[in-house]
């Protein structure tokens, strides 16, 4: 099990590198130094010496990837990409362009969109799968028929409407929670209900249909006939035969998920005023920093890097047929 | 069973309910704590980049550095047109005129070689309290030495114990000065002061020395001590009093003044941010601001929320008791004389969205509020005659509605160099009459803009010395003054068409070629939200039979394209610095063009009379005799038409009725200190907009139970069916369905 560990942590050095420079290339034959530092000192009398200056500053004035007039090893060492990813495998992220802390900006960051993504991923998933579980065992009755379609008419709705028509109708219409603002600590609680309130509801059309899909398709299969002819309760099979063994795909779609929980929802914390890490990598790409967005591309990476080897140790808790090597 | 569903479905809203019922108003975002505390609610949408006054320009922060930091002069919150007084200097200072031997001369002369602006600033006036004044009691600054393990404690500066303060020296000023030149900083005007205060671009090359002496030593992060370095342009002449040297003369120099670039700062705090660990906790004067001003910076989270409190060194600034007629009727001298600031704190949430925003403030939990497109129907009536009012929802709830026009400027450009539009031939000339008199920017605004803007009828914008109103400052060229209406009228499309037939642009094809006239109009509006305005374009263009082709591209290559002369058409805006028409005129100066040498005429436009009355204008006093240069100058630009002039934007904000001395100003950003709330009044107000309804509640809980028992049903008939016929009749059953 170590060996298999460390075996895809060193998998994961060469997909780092590659998403690296990828998202170097990417950003850079869009925006070459010189813009960067225009849209970073602002529209307003911006002069050339200004410019340099704040290429000299941050090491922009130095060839993209590689340095000919370097010698040796210099002439990759000696140019932006080198110094600006070789940090990031050691978790330096550095400063920000407008030299704010990125380290210290995603630590308090990360606590809200936690504070979100957390009670939205897990009551969402308690709910899916209990829904689904009911669904699966009204199969093919009125009430599985009206739940498709109802399940099908919420997962039509865009996230968008789900959030404005919330908004309206709990806080704006019946006052019943803020419709904007975060508080750290018990405070908050008022100020999450809504989002987690919408998050949960905008998934369970989705989330729901999957489920049934797996737990259909294992209640199709020959143990739970024989568990059935044994005399066992319908609760019982369900929730002691098709639920454990259909855990195998729930994990692949849940674990893989968990470590991206840290990335933050974009549409949910801006109408919601969450000040999490949802936007950031957005209002990064808009300011041109490419401080933080290779900062925040390496941690997306790595986290879904993460996510996989995750998935893959579940297996061997739920199905001891499972071995790492 | 049915009891056990019911409880377990209905504890978690029980929790909610408890939980949210703490307060009589449930959607309240602000601590219960809070309520009936004189305090200003608002917002921000875009988080402030610099809080540093050396680097900071974007009006989204001035929100903040201006209630923190005092320059040496402000404008007079009530008069207009603006008007400079003094805020921590005695008096407005005025120039005195040197030649180049230093003798003094009379403004006029043509031997004036510097000014000198002799600066006696007010004794008494102290510093917010701060733990980088702190000294021990043998005189040490106690928290300029800090181990790592103390900086890595700290959430905030103000952790550290024993706040001090001290009163703010002539020294300060002259501290920040040299920071403009400063090179870890980057100052937006350094390339502008280089010019003027004497030594300042040898000054910048002696502190770049410096800088690069420290990084070759190994410490480049060291703090820079500016004392050591002199600086010929500025003179300290006691505690309280300095001067400025100024090359030639400069009379927009004072506007300056009143900018956060000139406001003190104490070299004992840029020394405490100066040490090891604090620039990675944000610990550093673009975070956290100290001043002298009424508040100070006590929360700073620009994700979330940023907080300003009362400084309680504050000296009590006495509001101003003169305004402009009708300011004393409007309420707004009820407090002259009275000590500012009123308010105790103002908390600024974040609000990237528009929707929440605009309703947290109906439902009273923000004070003030602008008006997007979005909400403008809502909260605005435009009346027959084009005069705003508010609608009856906002009347009934007592919001008040103010609106002025923006010193700013929104124009389409012709790229001078361009061989189409371009140059001061006849042939372009007269195309660029006949365009601009085509668009119809009144038709713009009233479709776009909700009437939010009046027409630009030269470079100028109302509220700047040198415009003029009416008949005398209508522009000939596109309009025909309407004696009947007593306004402009826009001359008709005939006259449009008949000059583009004498540009040899017949029916918009070009008469030699007999080919259609293509123009292209560089933009980077290209979302689906500016199609409709695009299209709109098109038409206008169309009206002369001229087709117009749309370039649209991301915002780097725009500015791209106008450095390099490249761009045919273009709409940008200007807000004005100061309220001077230099700072609007020097838009069209030939030797500032975008091309040659970066600077802010991206038009291009050059004119060689325009340039020399330029050069007159922008170094007198304002007068008879500077009018008459704009309106020369005005005539010429107007002929020329590098320009289609646009618009200058109104400004709508909408108050509630427990805020009171509001009164929007486009040069002052420190407005704060004026304001004053009603916060008893508020609270009535909440309480009133936002009683919970509970009955929503109750029905989603009757609707689970009701969707819940088919389904109870449903199993108990089931699992009766399975416990009858035993296993098999189970099974069986449970084939059949499936």
């Amino acid at each position: 099990m170590l060996g298999y560990i460390l075996r895809r942590l060193l998998y994961a050095i060469p997909i780092l590198i590659g998403v690296n420079l990828i998202t170097f290339v990417l950003f850079f034959v869009v925006n070459t130094p010189d813009d960067m530092a225009r849209m970073q000192l602002g529209a307003k009398r911006v002069t050339p010496e200004a410019i340099q200056k704040w290429k000299a500053e941050r090491g922009y004035d130095k060839p993209l990837l590689w340095n000919g007039a370097a010698a040796g090893m210099g002439r990759l060492s000696d140019t932006i990409f080198f110094e600006k990813s070789a940090r990031l495998f050691v978790f330096d992220f550095g400063a920000a362009e407008d030299k704010r802390d990125i380290a210290n900006e995603i630590a308090t960051r990360m606590g809200p969109s936690l504070a979100l993504a957390v009670p939205v991923f897990l009551v969402g998933m308690l709910i899916n799968i209990t829904l689904a579980l009911f669904v699966a065992f009204f199969r093919a009755t009125y009430i599985d028929v009206w739940t498709v379609v109802l399940c099908v008419a919420l997962m039509s709705i865009s996230t968008l409407f789900y959030i404005i028509g919330g908004q309206y109708l709990v806080s704006k219409l019946w006052s019943l929670v803020p419709i904007s603002g975060y508080d750290s600590g018990p405070q908050g609680f008022k100020f999450l209900v809504l989002p987690v309130l919408i998050g949960v509801i905008s998934g369970i059309g989705s989330g729901t249909r999957w489920y049934r899909t797996l737990f259909l398709e294992e209640m199709g299969k020959d143990y739970v006939r024989t568990a059935r002819a044994k005399g066992l309760s319908e609760p019982a099979v369900l929730f002691g035969h098709v639920l454990r063994n259909a855990l195998i795909p729930i994990l692949t779609g849940a674990v893989v998920v968990i470590p991206l929980l840290f990335m933050g929802s974009l549409i949910t914390e801006s109408f919601f005023g969450i000040p999490g890490l949802g936007s950031y990598t957005i209002d990064a790409i808009q300011a041109q920093d490419f401080a933080i967005v290779r900062a925040m591309v390496f941690m997306g990476s790595l986290l879904y890097i993460l996510g996989l080897l995750l998935t893959d140790l579940s297996y061997t808790m739920v199905d001891p047929r499972i071995r790492l090597e | 069973m049915r009891r056990t569903v019911l409880v377990r479905l209905a504890a978690p809203l029980l929790a909610v309910l408890l939980c949210a019922s703490c307060g009589e108003v449930w959607n309240d975002p602000y601590p219960a704590g809070d309520r009936g505390r004189n305090i200003l609610y608002s917002a921000f949408t875009d988080r402030p980049k610099h809080l540093d006054p050396v680097q900071s320009y974007a009006e989204d922060e001035a929100r903040f550095t201006q209630q923190i930091y005092e320059p040496l002069v402000q404008y007079h919150y009530l008069k207009r047109p603006y008007s400079l007084v003094p805020l921590t200097a005695l008096e407005v200072p005025a120039p005195v005129y040197l030649d180049a031997a230093g003798r003094t001369v009379a403004a006029d002369s043509p031997a004036v070689a510097y000014s000198v602006y002799d600066i006696r600033i007010r004794s008494g006036i102290r510093y917010q309290p701060h733990p980088a004044f702190t000294r021990e009691a043998g005189g040490g600054l106690r928290h300029h030495a800090l181990d790592a393990g103390t900086v890595t404690a700290l959430r905030s500066p103000y952790d550290l114990p024993d706040a001090a303060t001290r009163e703010l020296t002539a020294d300060d000023y002259i501290y920040q000065i040299k920071r403009l030149a400063h090179p870890r900083l980057h100052s937006p005007v350094i390339g502008l002061m280089d010019d003027y205060i004497v030594g300042l671009k040898d000054f910048s090359a002696r502190l770049k020395a410096a800088n690069e002496a420290l990084r070759d030593a190994g410490t480049p992060a060291a703090w820079l001590d500016l004392r050591e370095h002199a600086l010929e342009g500025l003179e300290r002449i006691d505690t309280h009093r300095f001067r400025i040297k100024v090359h030639g003369r400069y009379p927009q120099f004072v506007y300056w003044l009143a900018m956060p670039f000139f406001a003190p700062i104490p070299w004992e705090v840029e020394k405490f941010f100066h040490q090891p660990g604090m620039a990675e906790k944000n610990f550093n004067l673009d975070w956290w601001p100290v001043g002298t001003g009424p508040y100070m910076l006590t929360e700073n989270n620009p994700n979330a929320r940023m907080v300003l409190a009362r400084n309680p060194n504050f000296r009590g600034e006495p509001y101003p008791a003169e305004g402009e007629a009708g300011d004393d009727k409007a309420g707004l001298l009820g407090d002259a004389g009275k000590a500012m600031p009123f308010i105790d704190q103002a908390v600024y949430s974040r609000e990237k969205e528009g929707i929440p925003y605009w309703n947290k403030f109906l439902q009273g939990y923000y004070d003030t509020s602008g008006i997007s497109s979005d909400n403008f129907d809502h909260a605005v009536r435009v009346g027959i005659e084009g005069e705003a009012g508010l609608t009856p929802e906002m009347e009934a709830k007592g919001i008040s509605l103010s609106a002025t026009v923006a010193t700013t400027i929104i124009y389409v450009g012709f790229n001078w160099s361009d061989p189409v539009v371009g140059g001061d031939s006849e042939r372009s000339r007269k195309l660029r009459q006949a365009l601009s008199i085509a668009v119809d920017f009144e038709e713009l605004l009233s479709i776009f803009a909700n009437g939010r803007g009046i027409v630009a009828q030269g470079p100028l914008a109302p509220g700047i010395f040198g415009y003029r109103e009416g008949r005398d400052g209508f522009n000939p060229v596109v309009y025909d003054w309407d004696a009947a209406a007593g306004a402009p009228r826009r001359k008709s499309l005939e006259v449009a068409k008949k000059l583009l037939a004498e540009a040899g642009y017949p029916d918009g094809r070009d008469a030699r070629t007999g080919l259609p006239l293509v123009l292209y109009l560089d933009t980077v509006a290209r979302g689906p939200g500016d199609k409709a305005r695009l299209d709109w374009w098109r038409k206008q263009f169309q009206k002369l039979s001229i087709q117009l082709e749309v370039r649209d591209t991301d915002w780097n290559r725009f500015q791209e394209k106008l450095r390099k002369g490249s761009q045919q058409i273009f709409i940008l805006g200007w807000n004005a610095d100061y309220p001077d028409p230099e700072n609007f005129l020097f838009l069209l100066d030939g030797r500032q063009t975008r091309v040659k040498g970066e600077g802010e005429n991206k038009s291009n436009y050059a004119n060689p009379e325009f340039d020399r009355l330029f050069e007159r204008m922008k170094h007198m006093s304002n007068s008879e005799e500077r009018q008459a240069l704009i309106d020369r100058m005005v005539r010429i630009v107007r002929h020329d038409a590098p320009w289609m002039w646009g618009y200058h934007p109104k400004d709508y904000s909408l108050a509630h009725d427990w805020l009171a001395n509001s009164k929007p100003n486009n040069m002052a950003r420190n407005g704060l200190k004026y304001l004053k709330v009603d916060p008893a009044r508020r609270e009535v107000r909440r309480r009133e907009w936002n009683r919970p309804v509970l009955w929503p509640l109750g029905l989603g809980l009757l609707l689970l139970v009701v969707t819940a028992v088919p389904a109870v049903i449903s199993y108990r008939r089931r699992e009766r069916l399975g416990a009858r016929g035993g296993p098999q009749a189970a099974a069986a059953a449970h084939q059949a369905k499936g």
